[in-house]
Parts: structure tokens; C-alpha cells; sequence
């Protein structure tokens, strides 16, 4: 395994006290894997990628847990140490590609900054590779965009720069927040595609982060889904799509709109996800949930292992529903 | 129906406002001082009036054989160079700073106000003519631009009035502009236009409630800076003229004893330091509290 | 670039243009009658005739104008009412003076306001970030006139650190030059005297800063932390850079661009504030003359050094606008574009 977060709680001072945005998470990642951590907004989906980078705000803090990368705990690390491993073994991509880039300083600034950092290339050497890396990620006419402020490319060519610069020093992780979410959909493919190559050609894994289980479908591996802060259920990707097991993940896949479905309205999901300070120490999910009895309220249910894949309720949906 | 959500909206607004400000200790602080300050310059006018003296000395009459009495039990600021007591007339005081600096910001915001309202609503060349006016305005420093009507109109309080409500008259232009522009563009102002609603009747129901907020931070910020301009105005010896008692007379009066009697300019000064400070606290407490995206910055 | 530049070079002349009206008719039509200021209340009324025939002032108030402006472009802002020196004489004379001390302050609150707003920014709610916010709103809060008298009290009075007033000893002043104390001392390899120059200019230096320096301290925290929340400060922390390449490469740069305005904006005020620190320690510059020719109707003086006060303004933010499209990529396309 090449990540392995075990028990990982994450929390936050605000000001109605300490509340917890994730909660005794476990996953792993094998080399050349793309996992999808898969939730809605405030599942703790970005707070458990931002812990893994260290790079939470100052009001949050992780409270519990271990986070090994290649069999070495980052929790332990100095900040000295975990900077050495910040953008050159695990790069990270963020949801805006507008804003995630520094607009006072050229693309190709940016991207020489993030190779200077981590490798003793000289400042030639270090221009030749940014070119490459341009041409890698797909970006035409490398050698004059280089020259580009952010604001003159559209929202596609600028996450291409931001993979770019992820790309700079060959790293084993890529976590990807959102990556597709603030582009169009005809980008969002390109993006993808561009993701899962960077996979096929360098075995990087990839931690994908998303709400849109189009997404996951196309591209990961295996999914997590989340659900306030605890993973939910967790296996390979066919599977969970094509044969949900907890109420929520099926609540979630009966919402997306279906060009063969005929009927009138989409599904909702009755109820609202709880603000992170009121979720219960029993199954978050049961208060909105159909299928939920009595005893779904009596404490939390524990993972049940079925064939490849793990679940956190007592009210599986059986197979041959 | 619409009239109604618009009161709901309005009366939480007002309501958040107060929550906020109460939770706000040095904004609801300065309130308090500011309420007392009113109180106390109310008081004293109206005794004054009346014709009996509250204060515990007559701020303007000095006893010549008690000049320069250092701070102590009978005279808790001390005496000045002609034996007038600076705790009375550093009260005294409160009276002009204050309604100089209530009279300087009506000025300004009223005839701002409707400048900026007038070009912002009607737009065209009338808009283009106010806003370039504004610009002159704003390209002289403002203190220098008061100075300026002071040195032609004469010296005096109210030439000091008219002078620091004109050179702020920009400011409430320009907000009074764009807040009406932006409501302009909201599509309820178009219905309404549609709707047949009179221009007045878009003015007084859609466009005041509207500006009101930032107009009303704006001013309270704008006393603090009228009390300061009135008080630099007075220590150039343009603003009242002797014997009256004005915070920054007297600072410019007790200069000759700067090292023989020191306390002569603590005491107006830090008068007109607490007077600012209290209104900037309060202005941005009522800044934070009307618009909540501004707060913690 | 340059194109914009003449460009915005000539938006300011309708401005300048309507600035010296509104100075003129302030001084022309709002004034009392100068003749009986300069001659006395109880001059002749053909003594009076004749001055304001001499003067020019018979008139129209048009010609009156347009003489005026002829003669300002020409360098020639008029005659004082009361030296009967050329007023350009008058204000060169005493230019140096002022612009010395501005520049000074200047320099000083943007070090010093810059340097504790990103501290402030980068420590929010520290004990250091309170005290500092705390000093700046009582700085924009105390009368300038009152913080340089408290400051001459404390540093002048009870320390004797140096003089209270007075831009050098008189026995030290350069001859000639260019009227810059600090760089004739300098040139004359006179250390003594610069020193000695270099005294007296610290209390009133740091008296005009200290409103701009508050200023600009809440300015940069408030840019700053605006700064630190955009989503490119973590790009920069995610690609592992230490926390000071990510706070003065990353954010500082970007957090400057409002902060130059502010500084900018600033040379205005601390114009306007030389009119009342100069007064304070007798600092013989533009400022404190003109509130004696206020104080005696000198009126050719006063609208003198208005207009030269407002063609400085209106040319500083000009060039603060110029400086931020060169720092600003965005503003500069945008421009271009245009």
C-alpha cells in the first residue's frame, strides 16, 4: 500500500466549540490506483485530503489516527520534512483552476517554481522539463504560454497548468479536489482523461475527490463514499454503482438524472444533512433514511465485509433488491 | 405581500444590527460615551441657557492669581494661563466638537447624498457633470480645501461648518451613487418601472431603505474626522475666536507653555482623541454589524 | 503602456483645468475686498481704486482669469500682498523644506506601517496583532498637532534627545545648494550638520507619519489576510514551500497592490498634514507659511501653493495608478485590450 489512512478524526475550533469534520476514517491506496473519496459538500471529503497534505487551517487539527505513506507516519513528520514531501512525492489539484493559480506570476514561473524546489536541475535543464511537462499535459504551443499570466488562458488550459505543476517532480500521490467541478462538461472529460493517463504513463495513485458519481464511474478504481465525516461504504467501483449496499450510496446514485428513465420527477433524499456539530453518535444516515429502524438509532453500526467491499449499516440492501 | 417580507427583512435587519453591536464591547462601549458626551453637551447648553452655571468654574472667566495651577483636588485639569479651569472648559468644549461635527456631516450628507441619488438615477450627462465635480473636490486634500474657504469666507465657526461639510460632500456622493445604481439595476426596479410606479415612489420605497446603511457607517465615521478637521481648524486659529472654549484653541493656546505646563494640553487633546476614537469604534462596529461580510477583517 | 500613460496624462488637464477655477473664484468672488485687507480699514477709497486698478482686479472677472493662468503657465503665480515678492520666489524658497520632511514620513510609514501589517496579518489575534491594531486606531484618532506636542514634551523636554523645533542649527545651515539640507550636508562632507539636520527632522518625521503609518498597518493586515485565504496560497503551501517563501513571494506581492494605492493616497494627506506639523515645530517649509498668509489674507500666496498642492496630488495618483498596472498583469491586459 502506498497510503493508508487508519482511524484518521479531524476537527475544528469555531465558535460553537470543537466540531469534528472527520471521523475515524480508515482507507487505502495501492500503487497505480485511483480511488474516489465520493460525498456531498461537508461530507469531510477536502478536510481529509487537506489533513493528509498538513495542510489544514490553523483553527483545525487532527485529533486521532495515523496517515502512513510508504510505511512512514505524517503525523510524525517535522513541517520541515513534510515540505520535502508536499509537490514532490504527493502534489495535490484543487476545484478552482482560476483562483488556484497566483495571478501576478507567469505559468511558467509557476510551474519552474515547483521543479527548482524539489530537484537540483539547473535553470535550463528546469526550463527544457517545464516545456515538457507543458507538452505532456496537453497544453499547445508550450514555449509562448509559458509566457501567459493565468488570466489569459480559459479554465481548462489553467487546470492543465495546475497538473502540470502536480506533475513537476514525478509524484507518487496526486490528490484531486474537484478537479472537473468549475469546468465545462466537454473539459471535464478532457481532464479526466488527462488524470488517468498520468496514471497509465508514470503508476502515480490518485486520491480523487468529487461529489459526481459521473466522475467516478468514469475514472476510479474503487470508491469510498462518505457521509458526515465517516465513510459509509467502500469498494471496487462496478460494484458500489451497480449494486449499492448502503441506503445512502443508493439515495445518492437515485439522484442522478438518467437519460433511460422515464419517470416524471428526480429523487431526492428526503431530509438534510445535519450540520457537523448535531451529528449523533448513532448512524448519521438513519434519521433520513427509509429503511431505518429503531435499532439504527441505538449506536453506531460497524463495518460488515462483504465480497470486496465494506459497509457501515445493519440494513444492507440485499443483492436481489 | 411583498411589502410585508420587505418590513420582516427590514425589522431583523435593525434587530441583528443591535445583537451584533451589543456583542461588540468596544462598539457598544463607545456608544455609551458617545451617549454621554451628547448628554453632557445638552446639559451645559441648556444651563447655559438658562443663565445658572452647572460646570464647577465659568469655562470662559479665569482668575489671573490662579493661572497655571498644576492638576489637583479643586482643579482636577488644572487652571490655564489665565487662571480658567481646563476641566470646565474642556467640558465646555464638547458643545462645538459636537455640534460642529453633527452640523459639518448633515451638511455633507444631505447635499452628498442627493448629488450622488440625482446622478446615479438619472445617469446621462447631469450624472457625468456631479461626478466630475466631485473629482475636483476629492483633487485637493481635503484639510488644505477647507483651509482654502476659511481663508475667503473668513474665520470663524461657522465658516468652519460650511468648510468641512463641503470638502466631504464626494464621499457621500459616491456612495449615494453607486448604491442607487446598483438597486437601479435590480430587476424589481424594472418591474416596478413597468408596473407604472412613479420615480418618487421608487425613490422613497426602494432606493432610501436602500442606502440608508452605508450612509448612516459613513457618517458616524465622518463626525470623527469632523471633530478632527474642526480641531485642527481651531488650532490654526481659523475656527472659534476667544474666549470660547474649543478643544484645538486650546491646544494652539497652551503651546507657549509647552514645557512650563504640560497638563495646559493633555487634557484637550486626549478629549479630542477619546471624542475620535469612540466615534471610529462605534462607525466600525456599526459597519460590521450592518454588513457581515466586512466583519473579522 | 505609453500610450496610456499620455493618455491618462491628458485626462488630468480638464481636472487641473477646473481645480484652478474653483481655486480662483474661491479666492476672487468669495473673499472679502483685498484692497482694504492689505491697505488697512481705514484707507482712502481712491487709495483703494488705485491699488485694485494696480492689481488688475478692475477686470472682468473672465480676463481676471485667463491673465492668471497665462501668467501660472509662464511659472509666474503673482506678486505676494504682503513681501511684494514674487510668490514663486516664496514657495522654492521653501519647497525643499517640505518636500524633505514628506518624503521622509513617507518613507517612513510605509516600512514601518507595511512591516507590522503583515506581522499583524501572518499572528492574527496575537498579543503583537492586538497591540498593533490598537496603536494604529489610536493613531488615526489623535490630532497631529497633539501627538508632535506630546512627542516634543517627552523626547525634547524630559529626555533632551533633540531640538523642538527648526529644520538645523543656524550656524550649520548650508549656503547655497539646492536647499535639501540632507544632501547638502552630505555633499559638503559636513557629518556634523547633517547629523545635526538629521535631529531636528526626527520628531516632525515622525509626527506627519504616524497618521499615514496607521493607515497603512490596517491597510496591509486587511489586504494580507484577504490574501492569505485565496486559493493559491495553498497551491503554493501544497507544492512545499516554507511558510516565508509563501508569505512575502506569494502573498506579499499581492497583498501590495492595494497597499500602493494606500501609500499613494497617503502623500495627500500628509500634504495636508504638513499644514499643521510644520505649524507645531516651526519647520520653515510650505506649509506653515501658507497658514500665515491664511491668517493675513495673502491671497496670491494661497492659491499659489493650492494649486501647486493639487498639480502634485493629482500626479502622484497618477503615477500610484501607472505603478499598479505595472505590478498588476491583469490591470495591464486589461488596459491593453481596452
Amino acid at each position: 500500500m502506498l497510503l493508508e489512512v487508519s482511524h484518521l478524526t479531524t476537527e475544528f475550533r469555531t465558535r460553537r466549540g470543537i466540531v469534528q469534520a472527520v471521523r475515524d476514517v480508515s482507507f487505502a491506496i495501492d500503487r497505480g490506483e485511483i480511488l474516489a473519496l465520493v460525498g456531498e459538500s461537508g461530507s469531510g471529503k477536502s478536510v481529509t485530503s487537506l489533513s493528509i497534505m498538513g495542510l489544514l487551517s490553523s483553527n483545525g487539527r487532527i485529533s486521532s489516527g495515523k496517515i502512513l505513506f510508504n510505511g512512514e507516519d505524517l503525523l510524525t513528520k517535522s513541517e520541515h520534512a513534510l515540505r520535502h514531501i508536499r509537490g514532490n512525492n504527493i502534489s495535490m489539484i484543487f476545484q478552482e483552476p482560476m483562483t488556484s493559480l497566483n495571478p501576478i506570476f507567469t505559468v511558467g514561473d509557476q510551474i519552474l517554481e515547483s521543479i527548482r524546489l524539489h530537484t537540483k536541475l539547473s535553470k535550463k535543464e528546469a526550463q527544457e522539463k517545464m516545456l515538457h511537462l507543458l507538452d505532456l499535459v496537453g497544453i499547445p504551443n508550450p514555449a509562448k504560454r509559458v509566457r501567459d499570466y493565468p488570466h489569459q488562458l480559459s479554465g481548462g488550459m489553467r487546470q492543465r497548468v495546475m497538473i502540470a505543476i502536480a506533475m513537476a517532480c514525478e509524484p507518487q500521490l496526486l490528490i484531486a479536489d474537484e478537479p472537473t467541478t468549475a469546468l465545462d462538461v466537454t473539459i471535464q472529460a478532457q481532464i479526466l482523461d488527462l488524470i488517468y493517463r498520468m496514471r497509465e504513463q508514470f503508476n502515480i495513485s490518485v486520491l480523487l475527490i468529487t461529489h459526481d458519481l459521473g466522475v467516478v464511474a468514469e475514472a476510479a478504481d474503487r470508491v469510498a463514499v462518505m457521509y458526515c465525516g465517516r465513510i459509509v461504504e467502500e469498494g471496487k467501483t462496478a460494484d458500489i454503482l451497480s449494486r449499492p449496499a448502503h441506503p445512502y450510496t443508493l439515495g445518492l446514485l437515485r439522484s442522478i438524472p438518467r437519460l433511460d428513465d422515464n419517470s416524471q420527477r428526480l429523487y431526492m433524499i428526503p431530509g438534510m444533512v445535519p450540520p457537523p456539530e448535531e451529528v449523533p453518535e448513532y448512524c448519521a444516515f438513519a434519521d433520513r433514511c427509509e429503511r431505518a429502524t429503531d435499532k439504527c438509532r441505538e449506536g453506531l453500526p460497524p463495518f460488515i465485509a462483504l465480497k470486496e467491499r465494506n459497509v457501515r449499516c445493519i440494513n444492507i440492501i440485499s443483492e436481489e433488491a | 405581500m411583498t411589502d410585508s417580507a420587505i418590513t420582516l427583512r427590514k425589522s431583523s435587519k435593525w434587530g441583528d444590527m443591535w445583537a451584533s453591536i451589543c456583542a461588540n464591547k468596544a462598539a457598544l462601549t463607545s456608544l455609551i460615551f458617545i451617549l454621554a458626551l451628547v448628554l453632557t453637551a445638552v446639559v451645559i447648553a441648556i444651563s447655559q441657557a438658562l443663565g445658572f452655571q452647572i460646570l464647577p468654574y465659568d469655562p470662559n472667566v479665569g482668575d489671573m492669581d490662579k493661572a497655571f495651577i498644576a492638576p489637583c483636588a479643586e482643579h482636577w485639569f488644572g487652571t490655564d494661563q489665565l487662571g480658567r479651569d481646563i476641566f470646565s472648559r474642556v467640558l465646555d468644549g464638547t458643545k462645538i466638537s459636537l455640534s460642529v461635527g453633527v452640523a459639518a456631516v448633515s451638511i455633507a450628507l444631505i447635499s452628498g447624498t442627493l448629488l450622488g441619488a440625482i446622478g446615479g438615477f438619472f445617469g446621462g450627462r447631469l450624472d457625468n457633470l456631479i461626478m466630475r465635480a466631485m473629482d475636483v473636490i476629492l483633487s485637493v486634500p481635503s484639510i488644505l480645501l477647507a483651509i482654502t474657504f476659511m481663508a475667503a469666507m473668513g474665520r470663524g465657526l461657522d465658516k468652519a461648518v460650511l468648510a468641512i461639510g463641503l470638502v466631504s460632500i464626494p464621499e457621500y456622493a459616491r456612495i449615494a451613487r453607486s448604491c442607487v445604481m446598483a438597486v437601479k439595476a435590480n430587476d424589481y426596479i424594472q418591474a416596478a418601472r413597468v408596473t407604472g410606479d412613479s420615480n418618487l415612489r421608487i425613490i422613497l420605497k426602494h432606493i432610501v431603505p436602500n442606502i440608508t446603511s452605508p450612509i448612516v457607517v459613513r457618517a458616524t465615521l465622518g463626525i470623527s474626522s469632523a471633530v478632527l478637521d474642526t480641531a485642527a481648524l481651531g488650532f490654526l486659529g481659523l475656527g472659534v475666536q476667544p474666549p470660547f472654549a474649543e478643544w484645538g484653541d486650546m491646544l494652539a493656546r497652551s503651546r507657549s507653555f509647552i514645557f512650563s505646563a504640560p497638563y495646559t494640553l493633555i487634557f484637550p487633546g486626549l478629549a479630542i482623541t477619546i471624542t475620535v476614537l469612540a466615534f471610529n469604534l462605534f462607525g466600525d462596529g456599526l459597519r460590521d454589524a450592518l454588513d457581515p461580510r466586512s466583519r473579522r477583517r | 503602456m505609453l500610450l496610456y500613460f499620455i493618455k491618462r496624462l491628458l485626462m488630468l488637464i480638464p481636472v487641473l483645468f477646473f481645480v484652478s477655477v474653483l481655486v480662483f473664484l474661491i479666492m476672487r468672488v468669495f473673499s472679502p475686498d483685498p484692497a482694504t485687507i492689505v491697505l488697512g480699514q481705514h484707507t482712502t477709497l481712491e487709495k483703494a481704486a488705485a491699488w485694485r486698478e494696480a492689481m488688475g482686479l478692475n477686470e472682468p472677472i473672465v480676463v481676471q482669469y485667463l491673465d492668471y493662468m497665462y501668467n501660472v503657465l509662464h511659472g509666474d503665480f503673482g506678486v505676494s500682498y504682503f513681501t511684494n515678492t514674487p510668490v514663486t520666489t516664496e514657495l522654492l524658497s521653501r519647497l525643499p523644506a517640505t518636500i524633505e520632511l514628506s518624503v521622509i514620513a513617507i518613507i517612513i510609514a510605509s516600512v514601518v506601517g507595511v512591516f507590522f501589517g503583515i506581522i499583524s496579518a501572518v499572528k492574527k489575534n496575537s498579543i503583537i496583532d492586538n497591540f498593533t491594531m490598537t496603536t494604529a486606531l489610536i493613531g488615526v484618532s489623535m490630532p497631529v498637532f497633539w501627538l508632535g506636542m506630546l512627542l516634543i514634551i517627552l523626547f525634547s523636554g524630559y529626555l533632551h534627545l533633540v531640538p523642538s523645533g527648526g529644520r538645523i542649527d543656524t550656524l550649520m545651515r548650508p549656503y547655497g545648494g539646492t536647499g535639501f539640507y540632507f544632501y547638502d550636508t552630505l555633499m559638503a562632507g559636513d557629518y556634523e550638520a547633517f547629523f545635526n539636520a538629521l535631529q531636528h527632522a526626527a520628531l516632525p518625521a515622525v509626527t506627519l507619519a504616524g497618521y499615514s503609518m496607521a493607515i497603512i498597518t490596517r491597510m496591509t493586515r486587511s489586504s494580507m489576510l484577504d490574501v492569505l485565504h485565496q486559493d493559491y496560497i495553498r497551491t503554493a503551501r501544497a507544492k512545499g514551500l516554507s511558510a516565508k517563501s509563501v508569505i512575502f513571494k506569494h502573498a506579499f506581492r499581492n497583498a501590495l497592490l492595494p497597499v500602493i494605492t494606500v501609500i499613494g493616497l497617503q502623500f495627500g494627506s500628509l500634504l495636508s498634514g504638513a499644514v499643521l506639523t510644520e505649524t507645531v515645530f516651526a519647520w520653515p517649509g510650505i506649509g506653515a507659511y501658507s497658514v500665515q498668509c491664511i491668517l493675513r489674507s495673502d491671497f496670491p500666496v494661497i492659491q499659489g501653493v493650492v494649486l501647486i498642492v493639487a498639480f502634485v496630488f493629482v500626479i502622484m495618483n497618477l503615477l500610484v495608478d501607472l505603478l499598479y498596472a505595472a505590478l498588476d498583469p491583469r490591470v495591464k491586459y486589461a488596459q491593453e485590450s481596452a
